[in-house]
């Protein structure tokens, strides 16, 4: 075991005591173990596959394995449709998720730290777009946009992404503010710091791991639509809705490339988050 | 709460002096105004088009006047209600099977993990790792791995399990095991959250007042994860009842398997029966929030945030 985590595994020891020896329990653990391990591998066999494929030889199509190439790398950028389409993903998930980041801090702010009428509707108001099915989020902001006569295109594809992200940005965001002690801004402005010092130099760096938590998990759930775009994006095309249109046919292997891409870049983003968590943790407990 | 996973709260949770103040309206304001104008405008809209009639004196498709005609509704649960009746089927297997397998594995990573801080993070990631591949792409690699001359069917054939003409791709159980497949990190991130939380001192006392392990099981552990339970169950529940791609043919269903998200996808897209689509959509919301409702009044889970 490293260093590392000894360090929170002694930290922890001290709030509980290592249990005394109950053999049948750990026997159970094993099992649990186990099995546990099987649908973890089970969970990464369809994105195993996708990698994989991504370094197929290239051809007409990409369903059965011919053999290792880098081509598809190679040639990364060589259909035009693919890449306009990515690119269309990247730009709606960044705007989306920049604007329900804003939006759903506001949100969460205001909700762990005031009292005001209207709460069990308003904390309603926030269940019921995860509680909604998507086609029905779709279809009724599709209805809306062709009743009031809006051109579909990037302009509501993005509209749409940001009114589903809210509400996960409100649920990451508002833990940390819980965890954040109002003693610490009351002292900035017992300092005469303006509003606008706190702000950015104290609440805002404090909340920043969730805000980042938070926006990781939009532009993931933005990134990765693709029923409600199909009800309001028009002929503007969006990564997984090319992926839809051309399963009809053949998806070509670049499609691949650019998903394990983002999919690596994604795991990297989330180890950096949870290593830097760990060595504070680590640095809290040395402090003690 | 659904979450939480993501979220790395360490810190004790530190109740503010709870005030009264125009900075929670300003802050409150714009999020609620966004909400009211694309969530909840556009659930008027879907009633408004649901009661739509076609323009008979100059008609053209996709072409409707505002009405008040009830008989939409009529007519698409007369014609669809078994496919109604198989997406709560196969959502509700989906649900279960998800909570079966996440469970267990919810439990290893919140409670057995909870030794190895290292181990955890990295069980985590395993569990979050789906999210940030496509989800197009993961059902179409399942759609492959389950093809007629791909591996899994010609070693069940091999075992006689399955008859030489047999497939996967297209039955009922694929459809069902994509859904499960996809909604388990959305049921094990809850269920881990609660566990997490979980003092093992509980499970502790309960083996020294002489329970064994499943009665310590039944009435300490899962009673304390329920609230995760709950969470993922919904979070589970509705988006599958809902799903389109699935039970799609291009994907892993066939004309067999058409479920409710299927026909509310083709009425709107190619036949522009948008009063149809819209009246089952609207259906598809209410018989979601009955079971739903009922599901959390059993459950008393009042903060689902």
């Amino acid at each position: 075991m490293s260093g590392l985590a000894e360090g929170a595994v002694l930290g922890r020891l001290e709030e509980a005591p290592r249990p005394l020896k109950r053999p049948k329990a750990r026997r159970g653990n094993w099992g649990v173990a186990f099995y546990s391990i099987v649908i973890l591998v089970l969970l990464l066999i369809p994105i195993g596959y996708t990698i994989v494929f991504s370094f197929n030889i290239p051809a007409r199509t990409n369903v059965s394995w011919r053999g290792f190439s880098l081509d598809n790398w190679a040639t990364l950028l060589s259909d035009p449709r693919v890449v306009a389409a990515f690119g269309s993903s990247i730009l709606v998930g960044v705007a989306a998720t920049l604007v329900a980041a804003a939006l759903g801090t506001a949100i969460a702010i205001a909700l762990v730290r005031f009292r005001f009428r209207f709460r069990t509707g308003l904390t309603l108001l926030l269940f019921l777009p995860m509680a909604t099915p998507e086609v029905v989020l779709g279809s009724g902001l599709g209805s809306q946009f062709l009743n009031i006569g809006v051109d579909k295109g990037i302009a509501t594809t993005i509209i749409a992404h940001i009114m589903f992200c809210i509400s996960f940005v409100v649920i990451t965001v508002r833990a940390r503010v819980a965890s954040l002690d109002p003693a610490i801004e009351e002292a900035g402005r017992d300092l005469y710091a303006t509003p606008g010092q706190v702000w950015w130099r104290i609440t805002f760096p404090l909340l920043l791991p969730g805000i980042v938590a938070a926006a990781l998990l939009s532009f993931a759930l933005s990134f990765d639509d693709f029923i409600i775009t199909a009800f309001v994006s028009g002929n503007f095309e969006t990564f997984p809705k090319y992926i839809y249109t051309a399963a009809v046919r053949a998806i070509p292997a670049q499609a691949n490339v650019f998903a394990s891409i983002i999919f690596l870049l994604a795991i990297v983003v989330v180890l950096a988050s949870q290593f830097s968590a760990a060595a504070r943790r680590r640095q809290l407990a040395r402090e003690g | 709460m659904a979450f939480g996973a993501f979220s790395n709260v360490d810190a004790p949770v530190v109740e503010a002096p709870r005030r009264r103040s125009r900075a929670a309206f300003w802050l409150l304001l714009p999020g609620i105004a966004y909400l009211g104008a694309t969530y909840l405008a556009p659930l008027v809209s879907l009633i408004i088009t649901s009661l739509k009639a076609p323009d008979l004196v100059n008609y053209d498709i996709g072409r409707y006047l505002y009405a008040f005609d009830i008989g939409n509704y009529a007519t698409v649960l007369g014609e669809y209600w078994p496919i109604i009746l198989r997406s709560f089927e196969y959502a509700a297997i989906a649900t279960v099977a998800a909570l079966l397998i996440s469970y267990p594995l919810a439990y290893f990573i919140g409670v057995v993990l909870r030794r190895y801080p290292l181990w955890q993070a990295l069980a985590l990631i395993l569990v979050i790792a789906p999210f940030f591949m496509s989800f197009l792409l993961r059902t179409l690699a399942w759609k492959a791995i389950f093809a007629d001359e791909g591996p899994v069917v010609g070693f069940l054939q091999h075992l006689n399990i399955l008859g030489a003409n047999a497939h996967l791709n297209g039955t009922p159980f694929m459809v069902i095991f994509g859904l499960t497949y996809n909604f388990i990190p959305f049921m094990a991130l809850p269920i881990y959250t609660s566990l997490e939380r979980l003092d093992l001192r509980l499970l502790e006392a309960g083996a020294d007042l002489y329970a064994n392990p499943a009665s310590t099981f039944f009435r300490v552990t899962l009673p304390l994860s329920l609230p995760g339970v709950v969470s993922g169950t919904l979070l589970t529940f509705i988006p599958a009842t809902g799903d389109y791609v699935n039970a799609s043919p291009q994907f892993l269903g066939s004309t067999q398997t058409t479920m409710i998200g299927n026909v509310i996808s083709d009425t709107y897209f190619n036949l522009s029966d948008y009063p149809s689509s819209a009246a089952l959509s609207i259906v598809l919301m209410v018989l979601i929030l009955i079971p739903v409702g009922i599901y959390l009044s059993l459950t008393k889970t009042e903060d689902l945030l």
